[in-house]
């Protein structure tokens, strides 16, 4: 995948969601002030969006009264606001210690083989995004990744098919 | 008595208790005992009294902390509890088990804490990927709107609490109380200088407590059943039961909780069915990735903060994490150096600059191309990142395995240099 600039050139705002505005609104009633609101913003287009663009990001400073270049700041600070596209279900791949000790690196290169995707690529149909993560915290049950909201635990190459297949399938 | 005041409730092949048969194991005692007229002095007297030190990390005494927050009618109106349940240290596994088994623990311990600082607003700093906890906690924090333990004036007492869910967009760094709080704020998640400390000037400039969720889980049982009892519990110096976790080729990886106290050999051998067959303990992290290397030797100290640190180690988050003799010791400590150097937060030189180094280097020892001048820097980086020459713990937390795998697993360095290669690689 080529490298790409991750800074917001958008010259337009694109205009949020009446759904997305409502959850922005309800989160303005639990912070003291806008600006804590900004990451909760990110988090709420990405859920409804998938992830965030330059326009969105654009969207957000707009509704919230936040510099672009404090928002922009926080969202590329984050790891889990995602600046680019994403795939249909992103892997979030355990590669820390324990799991490291537990063979992820294995795991991780049937994960490779099978979706032809390293870290921070997504597959061609779109399907899956490889995103490594710091400690999942279920160590016991190491190696372990989650896919979307869903963790799976004790991975083995087999699980991997069949949780690539389940997930293709839904 | 209650010997497992943290886990009692906790059975992962069913859903967590509901608020009814939560209650009907002791359950929100603590708050009736509030109503009754418990000042908040006296529980702060209580839980001075109880010994409780933090668990997540640090290990500071509670009761002390809480005592920082200015109170009186001078002092700020607004005040903050906040609940780091962030998380994220390698090989942590126990505030997960907490939230998912007993989420009115957290909320009634929060409860307890908020009345005692006078916080009439706390926030739970939940990691993103903790989507389950999540569900759980948000379940029971309606439960116990529903039953007027949270709101307005709970239970007669005048006391006003909400409490809200706060789900974070990940960094290791948000564990670091000022960081998390810059993030609550909705900046990046840079570490604040101190003083002031939170408990003065935290979150928006008010006086806030930070508390790691295993530290509030230990407040019902200290309230409901007592200091004297409390004291019972532990076989060492130190008060209370912990969580403890092993993690690593062992027979049965698990998170027990136990009385402090006991043998490091105990937990290992009894609790987590000691090494796989045909492997052999070279050494082992005693409390996450930000921990010193202890040795077989080390297996009879006890599970204890003091005990622990005599030989130069941390018991930290009590969560273990074992190496075989068959995996490279030198690879386990890269993994750890390339985790500190992806979750620097880039403010400081020596973190910013300096982890990177460290992780490249190891990165070539893999390769085979380590030499003697690359051991030389990274027993520098020891002291060029270590305590009181970067802005915030994460570096200094680094240096910890760092340099005590330099000293007890030397051969190893010295065989990645003269062999050019990883042996340990078949």
């Amino acid at each position: 995948m080529s490298q790409q600039v991750i800074a917001s050139t958008a010259k337009k705002a694109r205009k949020l969601s009446a759904p997305e505005i409502a959850e922005i609104e309800h989160e303005m009633t639990l912070y003291p002030d806008k600006k804590a609101v900004g990451l909760e913003a990110l988090k709420i287009v990405q859920k409804h969006q998938g992830w965030v663009s330059d326009e969105s990001l654009l969207g957000i400073a707009k509704y919230l009264d936040i510099p672009v270049a404090d928002l922009e700041g926080v969202a590329t600070f984050f790891n889990l606001v995602y600046r680019q596209q994403v795939g249909k279900n992103v892997i979030l791949f355990c590669d820390s210690v324990s799991c490291w000790i537990m063979g992820c690196e294995g795991i991780k290169g049937h994960i490779k083989e099978q979706l032809a995707i390293d870290y921070g690529e997504t597959t061609e149909d779109g399907d899956f995004t490889l995103i490594p993560v710091p400690c999942l915290g279920d160590c016991d049950r190491a190696p372990v990744m989650m896919v979307g909201p869903d963790l799976h635990r004790n991975l083995t190459p087999e699980k991997i098919d069949s949780i690539i297949a389940d997930y293709k399938n839904k | 008595m209650v010997a497992n005041p943290l886990t009692k409730n906790i059975d992962m092949s069913r859903p967590p208790l509901d608020i009814a048969a939560y209650e009907a194991n002791d359950g929100y005692q603590s708050l009736h005992a509030i109503a009754k007229g418990l000042s908040p002095d006296d529980v702060l007297e209580l839980v001075k009294g109880s010994g409780l030190k933090g668990r997540g990390g640090a290990g500071f005494p509670t009761g002390l902390k809480w005592s920082f927050v200015p109170k009186g009618e001078n002092s700020p109106a607004q005040k903050y509890l906040v609940v780091n349940a962030d998380e994220m240290e390698p090989g942590t596994f126990k505030d997960r088990l907490l939230m998912e088994g007993d989420p009115h623990l957290l909320l009634e311990g929060m409860i307890i804490a908020a009345y005692t600082i006078q916080a009439s607003k706390s926030y739970i700093f939940l990691r993103g990927e903790y989507t389950v906890s999540e569900k759980v906690l948000r379940n029971a924090i309606k439960e116990a709107y529903e039953k007027g333990y949270l709101g307005k004036n709970i239970l007669g007492t005048g006391f006003d609490l909400d409490i809200i869910m706060h789900t974070s967009a990940g960094r290791y760094i948000c564990g670091e109380e000022t960081a998390l709080l810059n993030a609550l704020e909705g900046k990046r998640a840079n570490p604040r200088a101190k003083p002031p400390f939170p408990q003065v000037s935290g979150l928006w400039g008010k006086p806030t407590i930070v508390n790691n969720v295993e530290t509030i889980c230990n407040l019902p049982g200290i309230l409901t059943y007592g200091v004297d009892w409390y004291h019972g519990l532990t076989k060492g110096n130190d008060h209370g039961t912990k969580l403890f976790g092993v993690s690593g080729k062992v027979k049965t990886p698990g998170c027990w909780e136990l009385p402090l106290g006991l043998p490091i050999r105990e937990l290992l051998e009894n609790y987590a069915g000691g090494m796989q067959d045909g492997l052999e303990l070279k050494g082992f992290l005693p409390g996450g990735g930000s921990t010193d290397f202890m040795l077989p030797e080390h297996l009879d100290i006890a599970l204890d903060y003091d005990e622990i640190a005599k030989v130069g180690s941390r018991l930290a988050t009590g969560t273990m994490i074992v190496l075989d003799d068959r995996t490279c010791p030198v690879g386990m400590v890269g993994n750890l150096m390339k985790f500190f150097a992806h979750e620097s937060c880039g403010f400081c030189t020596p973190c910013r600059d300096g982890l990177p180094w460290v992780d490249q280097i190891f990165r070539d020892f893999e390769n085979g191309q380590g030499s003697e001048k690359d051991l030389q820097i990274l027993h520098d980086h020891v002291t060029y990142l270590g305590p009181g020459r970067t802005f915030c713990a994460l570096a200094p937390g680094a240096t910890a395995p760092l340099g005590s795998g330099l000293k007890y697993f030397k051969e190893d360095f010295e065989k990645h240099i003269t062999e050019k290669r990883c042996s340990y690689k078949h």
